[in-house]
Formats: structure tokens, C-alpha cells, sequence
């Protein structure tokens, strides 16, 4: 059992932090309510009247691997996804990000900061309600954890959610925190 | 463009952005089948009986050599995950990989199959109802080698795995493409073997993607 006794609902305008030791199950939980993994007992639900995609195509997940084809240039790979996920600006998605500059280059060609930059850039490119960001912030330098902080902020002041296990305090506007660990039952 | 159509023109870029998987499929089909003159000595006649079904099981080996990337490389960049949250079931976007290799690896094997076929002295006759065979058959290479390549995705060195798993499954597109070749040179038609031949196929399109979503579905838990 990696998580056990766990349970929150969330609901539109939230933001919701994980934290917890290496090993604690963050990246199994955010795993979990993307529909990755099948919890052993429990659920996840949405309670969505309105809309009428799938769970999964409501989510954002943005995990250890950034999903780069090394081959396209920055603006290929952002667009695919972009377009794949539910279509969107990809240039005003670039420019959130900081990317313009680099649209033209092959992924390939990136730093791990930027490849980074490059992944969180979906978040703008395509929009859906549910944000699931694990370690968001590795690798990224001040700016851009400034620029990823600005867009949750914007996001969750929009009305959306977002659910973000992070070491490292963020120093959101709004956000709840679950600690997962062995000791506590959770909240 | 709907998700289907984006996903394969994204596999289809990146085989020809990548180069290096069609490249050594055609390769290894060129190797394989100059090495057999060869080993076998200049025997035209025999050449010439033998060089359909050579040509047939070259190419089943040729294609086997991409098959580990289908959904590997999505597998360890993370994409696999990023599609499964798309709006296609893990279904399509099985269907769309193994189109795309279909379409990057399938073809170009088939299309070099009749050149390569002037090497072993094949007879004149033969060249467009083999390619008929493997226009249609390989359809089923792709389909079922997605099954293997999906079982295999977290196996280290899947490669010989995926060989072991899926050259047994394409005993039967072997056969009855061997068999549309028989039977222009025998008294029987050659459309029954050939439309049993169809059949498996489309079989294979249809059942292949519904077994590789369940074994992706399994891998990513």
C-alpha cells in the first residue's frame, strides 16, 4: 500500500499542494486521479454536470518526462499537443512560457530548464479545468518558476483546479496542503 | 484534422525526420536477401522456385526491426501517458501507431520487394501478384506486431521478445500468401487464397489494436 486513508474533493477556484518525503506517493496519487493507475479500493470522481468529456480529457498532466520529440522544433511539439488535447493558441502559449525565441530550434537542442518550460507550455496551449503537475518547478530557474507560479495563479483564479506535488514551497496565492506521509492518516 | 489523423501524420514525420528505422529495414531486407545467392550458389531455377517465399519471409524479419519503437520511444519520453489523456481511446491511438508504421515500413518493404526479386531471378509473371500478396498482407504485420510491441514495452531488450511473440501469429498471412503464389502456378483460382489472405488481415486491423490497448493499459499501471 503506497497511499492509504486519503481523502479531499476539490472544487472549481482550488489549488490543492502535495508534499511528503521521496517515496511518499505523490507521483502515485497525481497518477491516480489522471486514471493512470487504478487505486486498490477508493475512487476518483468528477462531478461535472456540464461537460461531457471523459475524465481523462479533462486533465492536464504534466509529469517527470516532458513528452518531447527530440526531432521536432519547439513550436512542432508544442502544436501537436496543443491540437491533440483539445486545441488552442500555440503562439500565445510560446510567449507565457518564454519560449518564442526558440520556436524554430529542434527539441533536441534544449536545456533540461527549457525542456521544462516546453512541457508547462501545454498548460497553456490547450485548456482544460484539472492540472495535475508533478515536480513542476525541477529544474526551472527563478524566472520561470515565477512564470509557472503566475500561470497557476491565473488558472485557479479562472475557476480551475490544480493539484501540485512540489519539495520546494511555491509560494502560491491560494492553495491548500496535504502532507502524505507514513506517520499521518492524511486529510 | 481529427486526433486520429494528427496522431499518424505526427508518427509519420517523425519516421522521416528520424530516418534511421526505415533505413535499416530496407537495408537488412537488401542484406538478406543478396546473401542468399550467395550461400545458395547460382542455380537460377532454383532461385527463381524459391525466391517468393524468401522474399515473403525477409521482409516479415525486415519489419520485426521497428517494431520495439512503435510505442517505445512514446513509452520513455512520456508521451504514451500525454496521449492516454487525449480524447482517443488507447484503442485508436494503438490503430493510428500501427498505421503509421504501416505506412513507414509496410510500403517501402513491399515496394523494394520486386526489385530486390530481379536478385533471385523471379519470374516475370509472379511480380504483381506478389506485391498484390503483400500490399494486402502486410497490413497484418503492423496489426499484430503492435500486440508484440505493446507486450513488450517494459521489457528490457524487448527486441528478441517481440520476434519469439510475434512471429508465430504471422504463420498465417505467410502461408496464404505463399499460397496466392502456388496457385498461379498450379490449376486452382487464385482468389480464394487471396481473399482468405484479405480476411486475415482485416482481422488483424481490427483485432490487433483492441489487444494492444489492453496490454498498454496493463504496462502503464
Amino acid at each position: 500500500m503506497i497511499v492509504d486513508g486519503l481523502s479531499f474533493r476539490l472544487s472549481e477556484g482550488q489549488a490543492l499542494v502535495l508534499t511528503g518525503a521521496n517515496g511518499s506517493g505523490k507521483t502515485t496519487l497525481l497518477r491516480a486521479l489522471a486514471g493512470f493507475l487504478r487505486p486498490t479500493s477508493g475512487s476518483v470522481r468528477f462531478d461535472d454536470a456540464g461537460d461531457e468529456r471523459e475524465p481523462a480529457e479533462l486533465v492536464h498532466f504534466v509529469g517527470h518526462l516532458d513528452g518531447i520529440k527530440t526531432h521536432l522544433t519547439v513550436e512542432e511539439n508544442l502544436a501537436f499537443w496543443a491540437a491533440y488535447l483539445g486545441g488552442g493558441d500555440v503562439v500565445a502559449a510560446l510567449d507565457r512560457f518564454a519560449l518564442t525565441g526558440l520556436a524554430d530550434i529542434p527539441a533536441g537542442y534544449l536545456s533540461a530548464g527549457q525542456k521544462r518550460r516546453l512541457a508547462l507550455a501545454r498548460l497553456a496551449g490547450a485548456k482544460r479545468p484539472l492540472w495535475l503537475l508533478d515536480e513542476p518547478s525541477v529544474s526551472l530557474d527563478a524566472a520561470s518558476v515565477a512564470l509557472l507560479i503566475e500561470a497557476i495563479d491565473a488558472h485557479v483564479a479562472d475557476g480551475g483546479i490544480a493539484v501540485i506535488a512540489t519539495h520546494v514551497p511555491l509560494g502560491l496565492a491560494r492553495a491548500e496542503e496535504i502532507r502524505l506521509g507514513p506517520a499521518e492518516d492524511g486529510a | 484534422m481529427s486526433a486520429f489523423a494528427m496522431l499518424v501524420a505526427r508518427d509519420l514525420r517523425l519516421s522521416v525526420r528520424q530516418g534511421g528505422a526505415l533505413g535499416t529495414a530496407l537495408g537488412f531486407y537488401m542484406i538478406v536477401v543478396t546473401l542468399l545467392p550467395l550461400g545458395l550458389g547460382a542455380d537460377l531455377n532454383l532461385l527463381s522456385r524459391i525466391a517468393p517465399g524468401v522474399l515473403w519471409i525477409a521482409l516479415l524479419l525486415s519489419a520485426l526491426l521497428s517494431l520495439p519503437r512503435m510505442f517505445g520511444a512514446d513509452y520513455e519520453d512520456g508521451s504514451l501517458d500525454l496521449l492516454a489523456t487525449g480524447p482517443l481511446p488507447l484503442e485508436l491511438v494503438a490503430a493510428a501507431k500501427a498505421l503509421a508504421h504501416w505506412i513507414a515500413t509496410g510500403i517501402p518493404l513491399t515496394l523494394l520487394a520486386p526489385v530486390l526479386g530481379i536478385l533471385l531471378n523471379l519470374e516475370i509473371g509472379t511480380y504483381p501478384v506478389l506485391v498484390a500478396t503483400m500490399v494486402v498482407g502486410t497490413p497484418a504485420v503492423s496489426f499484430i506486431g503492435a500486440v508484440g510491441a505493446a507486450l513488450t514495452l517494459r521489457a528490457h531488450r524487448g527486441g528478441l521478445l517481440i520476434a519469439l511473440l510475434v512471429l508465430p501469429l504471422y504463420v498465417p498471412t505467410l502461408i496464404f500468401g505463399m499460397a496466392v503464389i502456388g496457385a498461379l502456378l498450379g490449376p486452382g483460382g487464385v482468389w480464394s487464397p487471396f481473399l482468405i489472405l484479405t480476411a486475415i488481415s482485416l482481422m488483424a486491423v481490427i483485432l490487433g489494436p483492441i489487444a494492444a490497448a489492453a496490454a498498454l493499459r496493463a504496462q502503464m499501471q
